[in-house]
C-alpha cells in the first residue's frame, strides 16, 4: 500500500474547511488530513454571524462541522493554536505552541481581519472589531452593561452589527464617511430608501464625518469627528473592511500584493503551496463574500485531488443584508455609466425599487430594495451573460412565466455553481442528491444537502432544479407549504379531510390520508392533534404522546430538564394570601429562581419534575397555561380604580377576559392586554389582541406581537360596553381557532388574512354570532390540568415518576 | 439469566405492562440517567437521556415509530441505533434490554462498551 500524501491546511473557516470537504469526496483516501485553526470553534458559518448577534440563531446553529465530523473523517484537528511559520525548504510547518508537521500539499486559508482604523485611542476597553464569535459574544455581553454603541462604517456589515445592537436594546448611532450607506452595494437611490427604513427601526446616522479620535481615559467614552463635533459611545465596533492575513506567507517568501497571489487554479507562488479565499488575490482582486470562496475551493479541490477542472476565472458577486425587515440585494455592476441602459421599477407607496443594468443587451447588474425575490434568477442572467434581445424588457423584472420568457434556465448552470450561498451546495451536489435519494420537494432537499436551510433566498432555484431533474415526475402539488415532511397535504386540506370523513384520532388521520411515515414526526402530530380537538371539541379525546412536552407537562422545560411553574393570577392581580402560598411552597421545594414574567405571572423556575404535582397540589391555584399553545395572559394597567388618567376599569375586565378564556388551546400562544386608557400603559398595541378604553367605549387591536418579528396591532373594532368586548373577543379568538395554520401566530395570521378581512368578519353579526356558538362549545370542555394530575396516580406514574434504578 | 456474560450488568428498572406506550420515562441508576420507550410495537428501546447537541432530556421527547425528537432543538434520533438523523449528526449511547417474567431489564454496559 502507498504512503498517504499529507495534505495540511491553516485556518479552520469556511474557505479551507470547504475544500477539505470536496477533497473528501473527490478522492477520500489519498490524503492525511491536518487542519490547524486559530479560533477556539469547530469550523462555523460566519455569515450567519449577524442572525447570532440579533438573536435569532445560537453559536451552535451556526457551526457547520462538528467535532464528530472532523473525527469520522479522520482529519487531525488542531484549534487554538495558530501557524506561525512555513519552511517552504523542509516542507513543515510550526505552531505558536510549538508543533512542527511536515506537508506534501500546504493550503493557506487564514481568511482576514477586520481592519481596524488606526485612531488615536483605537486600544482603548471598549473597541472591537465585528469578524468573529468572540467579537458577537463580546458584544452581546458588553449590551448588559452599557446602553450606547457607535459603529464605524455604513456598510453591510456595519449595518448588520447596528442592527444586532437594537435587538441587544442599545441605542446605536452609525458613523460613515460617505454621504449614503452601503455605496459600494447601492445606487442612491436604494441607499437612501434603505436609510429611511433603518432609521424607522430605530438606527442613528452620522454620515459624512470623519471620526479623529477615540475619547474616553481606559475605557472609550465617545467619538470626535474632523468637523469638531462629537458623540458619546460605551461601546465602539469598527466595521471598515478586512485586510487578507498575509504575514504568513511574506515570511515564507511566497509572493504577495494585498493578498497571497494565486494564479487560475489557486496555485501560489511556491510548488505545493495554495491559497483560498479572503487570503488570496486572484487577477487582482480579493474577495470579502461567500460565494467565491465556494467557487475557489471547488477548484482547488480538484487541483490538489488531480481531477481534471475548469480555470477559476473570478466570481460574480452579489451581496444581500441580513436584517430582518430588510430586503436588500445587490449584484454586479450597478452604477449607471457610459453605454449603459436600465430598466427600473420605483414604487414609492409599497416601498420597492427594482434597477437593472444592461450593456450591449446583456444584464451586467441588479439592485433590488424592498422585493428581492428576483435575484437569485438575475444573478444567472449576468453570471451566464444572457443576450436578453427579444426579450420582453418589463418583464426582466417580473417572475418567468408570468409576462414572456424572461428567466433563464438552471439547466445552463454548470455543476459547480453554487445555488445555496449561506452553506456553500452546488447544483451538481442538489441535483444527484435528488436522483440519487428520489427527493421529491424543497424541504426534502433541504433536510438532505442543507441548501436554504439558513437564510433561504435560493428556494426558487431549489424549487427550479427539482422541476428541471425530475422533468415529467416533477409534481407541482409536492411544492405547496405542506404540514411536514410526512405529508403533501396543506392545513385546509387536512381540516377539511377531518370533518368530511369524520376521523377522530390522530393515527387514524395518518392511515386514512396517506401518512409517508406512520406515526409521523414532531412536527404534524401537535399539529393533528390540536385540529381533531378544534374541529370536534366535544368528542375528541386529547392525544398527549402528541403533544411537546410542555403542554404534556404542563409546565415549561429549560434547558437543563427542569421545569418552570406559574400558578394562574387574573388579569394580574393577587393578594396577600396567595402570595404567602406561592412564597411558603418556593421554599419548600428550593425553588432556585423566582421571577415575575413579561404578562405580570410569578414564574417559579427551575423545580424537578418529581415535585411538580406535590408543588401544584400545595398551590391548590389553577395552571396559568405559561407553557401552552393556548390563552397566555391578559395583562392589565391599574385602570380608573387608582389611576388618575384611567377612564375605565382595565384590571376587572381584564380579569373577566382571562377568566373567560382560561386553558382555550390556539393555534400558536395567545397573550392580550387591556388598557384602562390609551397611554396604554399594558402594552395592548403589541398583544395577539388589545383592549385599550377610550371615553365611552373600547378599542380592540389585532395582530400586535412583542417578539422576535415586532408587529404592531391594527384597529379591528371599537365596542361600547364590556359585553361587546367579550363578544368581539370570543369572535375574534374563535375565527384565529379555525382559520390559524398550527403553530402561526396571530401577527402572521391577521398579515395572511388582511386586517381588512378580519374586520369584516367581526362586523357581521351572523358570522359573529356563529363563532361565539362555537367557542361556547369549545370552552364548555376544559378542565384544569393541575387539577387533573394531582388526582390521577396514573398520570402521576406515566408522566412524571422518575425510576430510581438499584 | 443463562445468555448473559460476567460482564454485563443487569439492572431490573420497571415493569413491562407499567411502561406507558408512546412515551418516554427516565430511569436513574447511580451517576447515569438514561430514557426507555415503550414503543406501539410493543419493543423497548433505552438511550442515555441526553441529547448531544445542547444535553436536551430525550425521555421527554415525542416519540414517532422508533424515533424520538429532542423537546430542546428537535434533534431526530434513532433510537435503535443512537445515531442522530440528518442534516444533524452526532449519536447517543444505547443500552439493552431484557425482558422476563413480566420484569424489564437494562444492560448498564453501553453497548459501544460492549464492542470495543
Amino acid at each position: 500500500m502507498t504512503q498517504k500524501e499529507k495534505l495540511v491546511v491553516i485556518g479552520n473557516g469556511m474557505a479551507g474547511v470547504n475544500t477539505v470537504e470536496h477533497i473528501l469526496k473527490l478522492a477520500p483516501n489519498q490524503f492525511d488530513i491536518t487542519i490547524f485553526g486559530s479560533e477556539p470553534h469547530p469550523n462555523y458559518n460566519r455569515i450567519l454571524l449577524s442572525y447570532v448577534l440579533a438573536g435569532d440563531s445560537k453559536v451552535d446553529d451556526i457551526v457547520i462541522n462538528s467535532y464528530e465530523w472532523y473525527k469520522e473523517h479522520g482529519i487531525s484537528l488542531y484549534t487554538g493554536e495558530t501557524i506561525t511559520k512555513i519552511n517552504t525548504e523542509s516542507k513543515t510547518v510550526t505552531s505558536d505552541k510549538g508543533t512542527t508537521i511536515s506537508y506534501d500539499k500546504l493550503i493557506i486559508s487564514t481568511g482576514s481581519n477586520a481592519f481596524m482604523l488606526p485612531l488615536p485611542g483605537a486600544d482603548k476597553e471598549g473597541v472591537i472589531a465585528y469578524r468573529t464569535i468572540q467579537d458577537c459574544e463580546y458584544m452581546m455581553e458588553a449590551a448588559k452593561n452599557y446602553k450606547k454603541a457607535v459603529v464605524i462604517g455604513g456598510g453591510l456589515l456595519g449595518l448588520e452589527a447596528a442592527r444586532g445592537f437594537l435587538n441587544l436594546g442599545m441605542k446605536v448611532d452609525v458613523v460613515h464617511i460617505c454621504d449614503s450607506i452601503m455605496e459600494r452595494q447601492l445606487d442612491r437611490t436604494a441607499s437612501k430608501m434603505l436609510q429611511d427604513k433603518l432609521e424607522s427601526q430605530g438606527m442613528n446616522f452620522l454620515l459624512n464625518k470623519q471620526t479623529e479620535k477615540i475619547l474616553g481615559k481606559d475605557r472609550v467614552k465617545g467619538l470626535k469627528f474632523s468637523d469638531g463635533s462629537k458623540v458619546d459611545a460605551d461601546l465602539v465596533v469598527m466595521a471598515v473592511g478586512i485586510t487578507p492575513n498575509v504575514q504568513l506567507a511574506v515570511d515564507a517568501g511566497i509572493e504577495v500584493k494585498r493578498g497571497i497571489v494565486v494564479n487560475d487554479f489557486l496555485e501560489t507562488s511556491i510548488k505545493d503551496i495554495f491559497a483560498v479565499g479572503e487570503c488570496a488575490e486572484h487577477r487582482g482582486i480579493g474577495y470579502g463574500l461567500v460565494a467565491p470562496l465556494f467557487e475557489q475551493g471547488a477548484v482547488l479541490a480538484k487541483n490538489i485531488a488531480g481531477v481534471d477542472t475548469n480555470p477559476y476565472e473570478g466570481s460574480v458577486v452579489y451581496t444581500k443584508l441580513k436584517v430582518s425587515g430588510v430586503d436588500v440585494f445587490s449584484g454586479g455592476q450597478f452604477i449607471d455609466g457610459e453605454n449603459t441602459k436600465s430598466i427600473k421599477i420605483e414604487d414609492e407607496f409599497s416601498g420597492i425599487y427594482k434597477k437593472v443594468l444592461i450593456r450591449e443587451n446583456k444584464i451586467i447588474g441588479a439592485v433590488l430594495f424592498g422585493d428581492t425575490s428576483d435575484g437569485s434568477r438575475l444573478m444567472q442572467m449576468i453570471r451566464n451573460e444572457t443576450d436578453i434581445t427579444g426579450f420582453e424588457k418589463a418583464a426582466i423584472l417580473q417572475e418567468p412565466g408570468e409576462n414572456g420568457n424572461a428567466g433563464s434556465s438552471v439547466a445552463d448552470m454548470s455543476d459547480e455553481e453554487i445555488i445555496c450561498g449561506c452553506n456553500g451546495v452546488s447544483k451538481g451536489e442538489i441535483c444527484s442528491a435528488i436522483k440519487e435519494q428520489g427527493l421529491t420537494s424543497v424541504e426534502e432537499v433541504k433536510n438532505c444537502t442543507t441548501a436554504s436551510r439558513s437564510c433561504g433566498g435560493c428556494k426558487p432555484l431549489v424549487n427550479d432544479l427539482l422541476e428541471y431533474t425530475l422533468g415529467d415526475e416533477f409534481d407541482k402539488s409536492a411544492q405547496k407549504e405542506t404540514m411536514c415532511e410526512c405529508i403533501d397535504l396543506e392545513k385546509d386540506e387536512i381540516v377539511t379531510q377531518i370533518k368530511e370523513k369524520g376521523l377522530s384520532h390522530v393515527r387514524e388521520v395518518m392511515s386514512v390520508l396517506g401518512w409517508k411515515n406512520d406515526e409521523g414526526c414532531s412536527k404534524c402530530r401537535p399539529a393533528i392533534n390540536y385540529y381533531l380537538g378544534m374541529v370536534n371539541p366535544e368528542q375528541y379525546k386529547d392525544d398527549s404522546t402528541s403533544r411537546f412536552v410542555n403542554e404534556r407537562m404542563h409546565a415549561n422545560i429549560q434547558k437543563d430538564g427542569t421545569y418552570s411553574v406559574v400558578p394562574r393570577m387574573y388579569g394580574g392581580v393577587t393578594n396577600p394570601a396567595d402570595l404567602k402560598k406561592i412564597a411558603t411552597v418556593a421554599e419548600k421545594y428550593n425553588v432556585p429562581k423566582v421571577k415575575i414574567t413579561g404578562g405580570q405571572r410569578i414564574d417559579l423556575l427551575g423545580v424537578k419534575k418529581e415535585d411538580l404535582t406535590n408543588m401544584w397540589e400545595e398551590l391548590d391555584m389553577p395552571s396559568g397555561y405559561a407553557y401552552g399553545k393556548a390563552v397566555r395572559t391578559v395583562k392589565t394597567c391599574v385602570g380608573e380604580e387608582f389611576c388618575r388618567f384611567g377612564t375605565a376599569d382595565s384590571m376587572g375586565m381584564g380579569i373577566q377576559i382571562e377568566k373567560r378564556f382560561e386553558r382555550l388551546n390556539t393555534p400558536a400562544k395567545v397573550k392580550m392586554a387591556v388598557s384602562g386608557c390609551p397611554r396604554n400603559c399594558a402594552e395592548s398595541g403589541i398583544k395577539d389582541l388589545g383592549v385599550v378604553a377610550i371615553d365611552g367605549g373600547w378599542e380592540l387591536y389585532a395582530g400586535g406581537n412583542g417578539g422576535v418579528k415586532l408587529r404592531k396591532g391594527d384597529l379591528v373594532s371599537t365596542v361600547k360596553t364590556e359585553a361587546e368586548v367579550i363578544e368581539y373577543t370570543e369572535a375574534y379568538l374563535q375565527y384565529y381557532r379555525e382559520t390559524g395554520v398550527y403553530g402561526e401566530r396571530t401577527s402572521e395570521w391577521v398579515e395572511r388574512l388582511g386586517v381588512q378581512h378580519i374586520q369584516d368578519v367581526l362586523a357581521d353579526e351572523t358570522k359573529r354570532k356563529e363563532l361565539c356558538g362555537r367557542m361556547d362549545t369549545a370552552l364548555s370542555v376544559l378542565k384544569d390540568p393541575w387539577k387533573e394530575a394531582v388526582k390521577s396516580e396514573k398520570i402521576q406514574k406515566d408522566l412524571y415518576e422518575v425510576i430510581e434504578a438499584k | 439469566m443463562n445468555n448473559l456474560n460476567g460482564e454485563r450488568s443487569w439492572v431490573e428498572v420497571a415493569m413491562y405492562d407499567e411502561l406507558p406506550v408512546n412515551s418516554g420515562k427516565t430511569v436513574r441508576f447511580k451517576d447515569k440517567e438514561l430514557a426507555i420507550f415503550r414503543l406501539t410495537s410493543g419493543k423497548i428501546l433505552v438511550i442515555e437521556n441526553r441529547c448531544p447537541h445542547k444535553d436536551g432530556v430525550l425521555a421527554e421527547g415525542i416519540v414517532s415509530g422508533e424515533y424520538v425528537f429532542c423537546p430542546l432543538h428537535d434533534r431526530k434520533i434513532d433510537l435503535s441505533s443512537g445515531l442522530v438523523q440528518n442534516p444533524d449528526t452526532g449519536c447517543v449511547k444505547t443500552f439493552d434490554v431484557s425482558i422476563e417474567n413480566g420484569k424489564v431489564y437494562i444492560d448498564l454496559l453501553e453497548k459501544s462498551e460492549i464492542a470495543s
